[in-house]
């Protein structure tokens, strides 16, 4: 067999003076990279097939193991890196597209590092979140532009105005789309659970809805993907909202594929396909080809839920994504979802996740402006995607004009993942990103949902805290009030983009 | 009375429990020591079982009509009468293994090194048993049981 370099990724370190030879990471690491020698009672690695997942470390009863990254090295090349390298080898060897899972790893410009949050001082008092009553709550859905009053037949004042299906948020932070199938059912479970216990919405993805999960329907949002899987009647009522999800951050433009070995007996049945079998979603919907047939869509699912729930459009954020946003929005869209370029995924061409789409930095930025300067902002709200990493990102997306955030990576992070990005590999040490039963039992739901709680927890403190330091009390009053940002490190092109002034200018 | 309780549907089958029940029970309660220092590291008294992808960890279930108790002809086998733990006084204990053959759980073995029964004592002056304590997945709780 030919025989090219391909880099080892990761040394597996190990403490002779430690490992007790337990074999407790011979037994947990799904990629087989620890091997016990009952001749020596000692246990040596095959580090070629290390992922870095961190699970063995984690584990290991003595400390004794480091993953560390391979230094042994090409000579530094700003243009062939390693990973450059070993992509094209591997491309030469297999002749096949490189897949990857989780969201954009490339060095591009984290706008969210470059904006900073205002506070008060002297002239508009900060207010005590620990004294002084906070709202996080925030309403997902169509609003009117004005509220009609009418005297009614006794002479009294009356509401005209009927409001639209709404979804209530406590905070304003939900759970991204993850299908049962590329994440595992505890895993969906725990979603569900959490956002069940803190009054917000997980999303099904495409992956239709497991029996066990019918019981959390008022807080999920259902997804109907290009695949159509899963979806009947009964999934349509059961949610909370309906999503159509024309694309996604990580791949815009192009399917998805979930291959036939994860689809197990369950999932098939989740996702209303045969066992063992593919599930392709194609790139397009094959019945919405324009802004027109979207409504359609749009229309058919409100009146076959007799107008009870919103009903959202999920986009990528690409280059078009302004107008788009727009006639999605006249399209009648409740809500609209843009997920960013470092949105995460189960699997994606690397060449697409990498180079595909914009930021959701600017991406909400401009779609706001321009709805608000169409008039049509109250018509729809805007969620957004695509790599929330803390508190501060969330608080920025809102103040550039999100009504509230998804998360779904940092969720996953929460439940343990390491963004080795393997999960195209089914192998997920975690328990997440599989279906094999052997390492799905590694995520107990009940460890899960505890988890996610603790970390909106935690997140909302923090908000309540940024806000009360800028004199807000009520997150509605912050949405899309740019005044309380500034860019620090951006080109003026940038800024005018961004909606904000440069740090150093005064209001 | 307080006894571990297991869901297999969550045990991931590490055997860390057995580590750190080995550790538990040896001379000097270090991890480092019991397995490179002492000459003989005690028996685990939790067993990992396996079939397939299901795996549990069982030990002692301190059974309310304990099989052990009536087959030990010593009287070492004895409940604690504070805790209602099945416990297993060494001293008196000669070795016949009677407890071993009558355990219908199979959770009673021999000493590593000396000829007297081994079997799980709840980790007596700990707050939580080890095991229980140092599962990674929480697949083992210590939890108050009225059988
Ligand atoms: S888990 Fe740690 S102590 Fe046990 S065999 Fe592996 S490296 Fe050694
Ligand atoms: S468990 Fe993960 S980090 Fe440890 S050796 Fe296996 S792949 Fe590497
Ligand atoms: S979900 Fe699992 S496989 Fe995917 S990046 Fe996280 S740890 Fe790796
Ligand atoms: S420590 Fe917990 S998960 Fe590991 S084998 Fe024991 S009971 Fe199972």
């Amino acid at each position: 067999m030919a025989k090219r370099p391909t880099p080892t990724e990761f040394i597996v370190e190990r403490d002779k003076d430690r490992c007790i030879a337990c074999q407790v990471c011979v037994r947990m690491c799904s990629n087989d990279v620890h091997i016990y020698d009952a001749d020596t009672n000692t246990v040596t690695s095959d580090n070629s097939k290390c992922v870095g997942c961190h699970f063995c470390e984690t584990l290991c009863p003595t400390d004794a193991i480091t993953i560390k990254k391979n230094e042994s090295s090409f000579k530094p090349n700003a243009n062939w890196s390693v990973s450059v390298i070993s992509d094209i080898t591997k491309q030469a060897e297999t002749g096949g597209v490189i897949l990857t899972g989780m969201g954009c790893d490339k060095p591009y410009t984290i706008y969210w590092d470059h904006i900073l949050l205002n506070a008060s001082q002297v002239t508009n008092p900060s207010i005590d979140p620990l004294r002084e009553p906070m709202e996080l709550r925030r309403y997902i859905g169509r609003k009117p532009d004005k509220i009609e009053l009418d005297y009614n037949k006794k002479g009294k004042i009356e509401l005209k105005t009927m409001l639209e299906k709404q979804l209530k948020l406590e905070v304003p932070i939900m759970f991204s789309a993850m299908s049962y199938g590329s994440v595992s059912l505890n895993t969906c479970i725990s979603l569900a659970k959490a956002s069940h216990e803190l009054g917000i919405f997980y999303n099904t993805g495409e992956g239709g809805l497991h029996k066990s999960l019918y019981k959390y329907g008022k807080n999920t949002i259902i997804q109907i993907a290009s695949g159509r899987f899963g979806v009947h009647p009964e999934y349509l009522r059961t949610g909370a909202a309906i999503e159509i999800k024309i694309g996604q951050g990580a791949k815009p433009g192009i399917g998805g594929h979930l291959p036939g070995e994860k689809v197990s007996k369950e999932v098939s049945e989740a996702r209303m396909i045969p066992e063992g079998t593919d599930a392709i979603s194609p790139a397009p919907h094959h019945d919405i080809y324009s802004i027109e047939d979207l409504r359609q869509l749009i229309h058919a699912l409100k009146e076959a839920t007799d107008y009870e729930k919103p009903v959202g459009v999920k986009i990528a954020a690409v280059h078009n994504v302004v107008p788009i946003a727009s006639g999605v929005a006249r399209a009648g869209a409740d809500y609209i979802a843009i997920d960013g370029m470092r949105g995460g995924t189960g699997a994606a061409p690397k060449v697409i996740r990498d180079n595909v789409g914009i930021p959701i930095e600017f991406a909400i930025a401009a779609v706001d402006a321009r709805l608000r300067e169409e008039g049509i902002r109250t018509k729809v709200s805007l969620i957004a995607a695509g790599g929330f990493r803390s508190s501060g990102d969330v608080i920025k997306a809102i103040a550039l004009g999100a009504d509230a955030v998804y998360i779904a990576t940092s969720a996953l992070i929460a439940l343990g993942c390491s963004q080795c990005q393997k999960c195209y590999t089914g192998k997920c040490n975690w328990g997440i990103a599989t279906q094999d039963p052997y390492l799905t039992k590694r995520l107990n739901p009940e460890i899960g949902v505890q988890r996610l709680k603790n970390l909106i927890r935690a997140w909302s403190l923090e908000i309540k805290d940024m806000l009360g330091g800028m004199g807000i009390n009520s997150i509605d009053s912050l949405c899309g009030n740019r005044t309380h940002l500034r860019g620090i490190g951006l080109s003026d092109r940038e800024l005018e983009i961004l909606g904000i002034k440069s740090a150093g200018e005064p209001q | 009375m307080k006894r571990i309780r297991i869901d297999e549907k969550y045990c991931m089958g590490c055997r860390l429990c057995e580590v750190h029940c080995i550790v538990q029970h040896s001379k000097t309660k270090n991890i480092l020591k019991t397995y490179m220092g002492e000459c003989s590291k005690p028996a685990p008294r939790i067993f990992v079982e396996e079939k397939g992808y299901v795996t549990f960890a069982l030990q002692c279930r301190h059974c309310e009509d304990a099989p052990c108790l009536d087959a030990c002809m010593t009287g070492a086998m004895y409940r604690d009468k504070e805790t209602g733990a099945v416990l297993c006084s060494e001293d008196k204990c000669v070795g016949c293994w009677m407890c071993i053959m009558v355990c219908p759980f199979g959770v009673i073995s021999r000493s590593s090194d000396k000829k007297i029964a081994s079997k799980c004592d709840l980790c007596m002056g700990e707050d939580m048993p080890v095991c229980v304590k140092n599962c990674p997945n929480e697949a083992l709780k210590y939890e108050d049981s009225k059988d």
